[in-house]
């Protein structure tokens, strides 16, 4: 029985889409004793620390080729210039991190020895140091010595401001240093709870020193290794067309015992998320494809066919809309949303909460979402130990309407609520996708009924999401009364994804909307629990910050959560990949392998 | 002649410019810019995407950064893709043979097909085969490629399991086998393609064809005793080919530039789904080189085909 297979039905119980008694006869038919089922599901339930993946094969190699068919074609091959999870992943084919995550947020190691704790004396006390041993014996593919030099070097290269490496931000303000050849040490200037985010996962691939050191800095472009890797993975370069094709064979050196499986693989790129599906549901030419972001109706669809399926690993990625606090209407020395002015009609609570009770997120998940998607009523929705129990949501549009009428907003000849003359009609805008314009219709609908016009708008994904200055569309800009998109949670600590609506952040024209609050909400008590979880060493209090975060979020209501969305990918029925919520697909590569019978 | 191909070089010139000036400004005023993934990203400073834009010159005036990409086209320089960091001639020369194959089988296919079936199809106006050419000329062109793509897909590939969807640019195996994996994988795309041009070359070449067949010469061919094929093959076609081969040069350039839907339909990777992958990515770069070159070849070809007529017609170069 595979892991994230099992997981996705313990999960399925726990949303209450599958029941206790079906999925203890699945169990059953498995060959498990009903206790034993019981027993799993407990343990589910609780999901504490689990061991990684069980991994079954007991040689290396053998395993014959691994196809990978990813829709968006990774473009280049350095980890440190990946500018989507697309390239991350085709890196992480031959690079390798300290550590990465695993199904439930805990770290794995892979080129560490060891995961730094207190009671080995990886960690110290106050949290200002962390000491990473790393695992002896590991060879670069073209056979030199992998050491704590490599290491030091990654962290000199990234943070050099010529390189603008998009993985500088994992190291803050950290520094790093050697302390012999088999350790090195990452030192902060303040207490850092979350001290996993240098070299680990998707941003802390390490490239060798010995390939590189020449070309960092202004000259990081020009590397002939950029398009060449040489890593420390599980799979050896072969070829690499940028936007169509990456292949690899087996590393026959590599550190693990009896990994990889696949004796050589392919990542085809290109196309679009629902004929991926189909070449691995429908006709099985290929083995695995990320992110099936396909109408779940299309899914179980292709499903009936039975060459392959669809597999769920639940993260911490959002749906919400977010509610402006300023006037996106009104110009004050130039600039729209400023931060002089007070949103006239949303800056009162009661209609930001009227609009949370008008999103049916049952019909959202249901009609759209389906298994990739949960409803909730949190904007941070992981790990559990950070997840609140002190939010509900409902849908109620009577609710709602009394709560407008409390407010001051009378319904008027047609329909519409008025206020001293004045309509009740609210701008919402998101990006062009499939499932978010179905969305705003949704809400849209709900808020009809309830007296309020919304006027939706949809704005090109590239536009929307772009840092581009001079575009007033972007989601930075916030021109809009609503706004919708998902914000997806990298790694599995609160810390980055909570930071972003600290009053520090506001984007506004003085810091070229590169700010990450936009939605420009400032909120002292907000800004002080997040301060002080940021080097909070004690792990139950910390929790306890970010659950009020959440909370003083939802009392707020300037964040209205939408949908908790699950990553979905497509498999071969044989194939058994491993798929965390908090790493990305390949982030445990070396754990794949396929069954003899499917 | 000589001049007369001058002068049209000549005239060349400054209409390339003019393009590149144009495209330039329009790809340099579009909205959205190659960095934009890294925005909502929350372990991606800001500092980095703004660093990021400075480095690749994204911040400067439009005049200015078309000065520099002018200067570095004038010594051969094409520039580098923000997205891969490769140099874009690197990235057009990786996929234009596989374009050049699968683009160039399908307008063959088209002439092989659209040639004999309009000639046949005029000598016999309004006849059953007539009728029935025209009829399926009109429900080629008039079915988008999108649609017969997925339709093949769903018949040849889901249904019947003959053929592979998904286009590979490493096909494994040697000599015969492989070759036979190259057609294979190209039957679909070629014959969504190539039915799609025959259709619209067939009514070309039978309006041609009945446009000659009409003229006095010919009768008098056919009243000097000359059998039926003599008069169609040496009289007719050879006149009514003049205008067929001007269309034909000016579809060269498409061969070139790949077919945008079908490319990506099939995961061709080949110069059309480079273009739009990069436009989607707001690769400035890569855009600009692959519409200029495209642009270069419609300018060249267009030069060709008017020495073509020259050549033809002696009267046209005098003027």
């Amino acid at each position: 029985m595979l892991d994230t297979e099992l997981r996705t039905m313990i999960n399925e119980v726990k949303d209450g889409r599958m029941d206790r008694r079906g999925f203890i006869q699945r169990m059953i038919a498995l060959g498990l004793t009903a206790p034993m089922a019981t027993q799993i599901l407990a343990v589910g339930g609780v999901a504490m620390a689990q061991s990684p993946a069980q991994y079954m094969p007991t040689k290396r190699g053998g395993g014959g080729p691994l196809k990978l068919l990813w829709w968006q074609g990774p473009t280049l091959l350095n980890p440190h210039f990946a500018t989507g999870t697309k390239d991350q992943d085709a890196s992480r084919i031959f690079y390798e991190p300290l550590a990465s995550w695993d199904l439930d947020g805990h770290l794995n190691p892979i080129l560490a020895a060891e995961i730094p704790s207190i009671q080995n004396g990886g960690l110290a006390a106050d949290a200002k140091s962390v000491t990473w041993k790393l695992k002896p014996g590991v060879k670069w593919h073209d056979g030199k010595p992998f050491t704590a030099d490599d290491v030091v070097f990654n962290w000199e290269y990234a943070t050099d401001p010529a390189t603008a490496a998009v993985s500088s931000g994992a190291f803050g303000d950290a520094t790093v240093e050697k302390v012999d050849d088999l350790t090195v040490r990452i030192l902060f200037k303040v207490p850092t709870p979350f001290w996993a985010n240098a070299f680990v996962g998707a941003y802390g691939c390490i490239i060798p020193k010995h390939l590189f050191a020449e070309y960092k800095g202004g000259k990081s472009r020009e590397a002939p290794n950029n398009l060449k890797p040489v890593g420390t993975g599980a799979y050896k370069f072969v070829e690499f067309k940028p936007g169509d094709l990456i292949r690899g064979e087996i590393n026959p050196d590599y550190h693990m015992a009896n990994r990889p499986y696949f004796d050589t693989i392919e990542l085809k790129g290109g196309g679009d998320a629902v004929s991926a599906a189909r070449a691995i549901i429908q006709t099985g030419e290929y083995d695995y494809a990320w992110n099936m972001q396909v109408e779940d109706e299309v899914l179980l669809r292709l499903e009936k066919g039975g060459k392959g399926k669809t597999i769920y690993a639940v993260g911490g990625d959002i749906e919400f809309i977010a509610v402006n606090s300023t006037d996106p209407n009104t110009e004050v020395d130039g600039e729209r949303s400023s931060m002089k002015t007070k949103h006239p009609i949303l800056s009162d609570i009661r209609v930001r909460k009227a609009l949370a009770l008008l999103i049916d997120r049952n019909a959202v998940q249901k009609v759209i979402y389906g298994r990739a998607g949960r409803t909730t009523s949190n904007y941070l929705n992981g790990p559990a130990p950070f997840v609140s129990k002190n939010t509900s949501w409902e849908f109620s549009i009577e609710k709602a309407s009394k709560l407008l009428d409390d407010a001051g907003w009378k319904p008027g000849a047609d329909g519409i609520r008025e206020k001293d003359g004045k309509k009740l009609k609210l701008l919402y805008q998101t990006s062009i996708n499939g499932p978010r314009q179905k969305t705003q219709a949704i809400v849209k609908q709900a808020c009809q009924k309830a007296g309020i016009d919304v006027e939706l708008k949809s704005v090109v994904a590239s536009v929307f999401f772009s840092s581009d200055v001079a575009n007033p569309d972007t989601y930075a800009h916030f021109y809009a009364d609503l706004e919708m998109f998902q914000i997806p949670m990298t790694q599995p600590d609160p810390v980055l994804l909570m930071r972003r609506y600290h009053s520090r952040y506001v984007a506004t024209k003085e810091n070229k909307w590169q700010g990450s609050n936009f939605p420009r909400w400032v909120n002292k008590e907000y800004d002080a629990a997040v301060d002080a979880a940021e080097t909070e060493v004690d792990p139950v209090k910390r929790a306890a910050l970010y659950i009020k975060c959440n909370d003083l979020m939802w009392q707020e209501g300037v964040m209205i959560p939408v949908m908790h969305r699950v990553k979905v990918g497509a498999t071969a029925n044989a194939l058994r990949p491993v798929m965390s919520g908090w790493a990305n697909d390949l982030d445990n590569l070396q754990d794949w392998y396929r069954e003899a019978t499917g | 002649m000589g001049q007369y191909v001058l002068r049209r070089l000549l005239i060349a010139v400054p209409s390339l410019l003019g393009i590149s000036l144009v495209l330039f400004t329009v790809l340099a005023l579009a909205p959205g810019d190659p960095f934009g993934d890294l925005a909502t990203n929350p372990n991606v400073p800001p500092e980095i995407a703004l660093a990021l834009r400075a480095k690749f010159g994204l911040d400067d005036p439009i005049y200015l950064r078309y000065l520099h990409w002018l200067a570095a086209m004038a010594q051969g320089d094409w520039g580098f893709s923000f997205a891969s960091r490769t140099n874009v001639d690197t990235l057009i020369l990786q996929r234009l043979p596989t374009t050049l194959y699968v683009i160039g089988s399908a307008q063959l296919l088209a002439l092989a097909i659209a040639i004999p079936v309009g000639v046949f199809a005029a000598t016999r106006p309004y006849s059953i085969f007539d009728q029935i050419a025209n009829t399926l000329a009109f429900i080629g062109f008039s079915l988008p490629t999108f649609f017969t793509g997925l339709l093949f897909i769903l018949v040849f590939s889901v249904k019947l399991d003959w053929l592979p969807f998904v286009y590979s640019t490493d096909v494994k195996g040697t000599g015969i086998h492989w070759v036979l994996e190259q057609i294979k994988q190209a039957i679909m795309p070629v014959m969504v393609l190539g039915l799609f041009q025959a259709a619209s070359m067939t009514r070309f070449v039978r309006s041609a064809m009945l446009d000659v067949i009409r003229l006095d010469y010919v009768t008098t061919a056919r009243a000097k005793g000359l059998g039926q094929a003599t008069v169609i093959v040496k009289h007719v076609m050879r006149n009514a080919m003049i205008p067929v081969v001007t269309l034909i040069a000016l579809q060269i350039p498409a061969v070139f530039g790949g077919a945008i839907v079908t490319e990506q339909i099939f995961r061709i990777p080949g110069i059309g789904s480079l273009l739009i992958s990069s436009i989607l990515s707001n690769d400035t770069p890569v855009v600009m080189a692959v519409t200029f070159v495209f642009a270069c070849l419609v300018v060249f070809f267009n030069l060709i085909a008017d020495v073509l007529y020259g050549w033809l017609d002696p009267r046209i170069s005098l003027r």
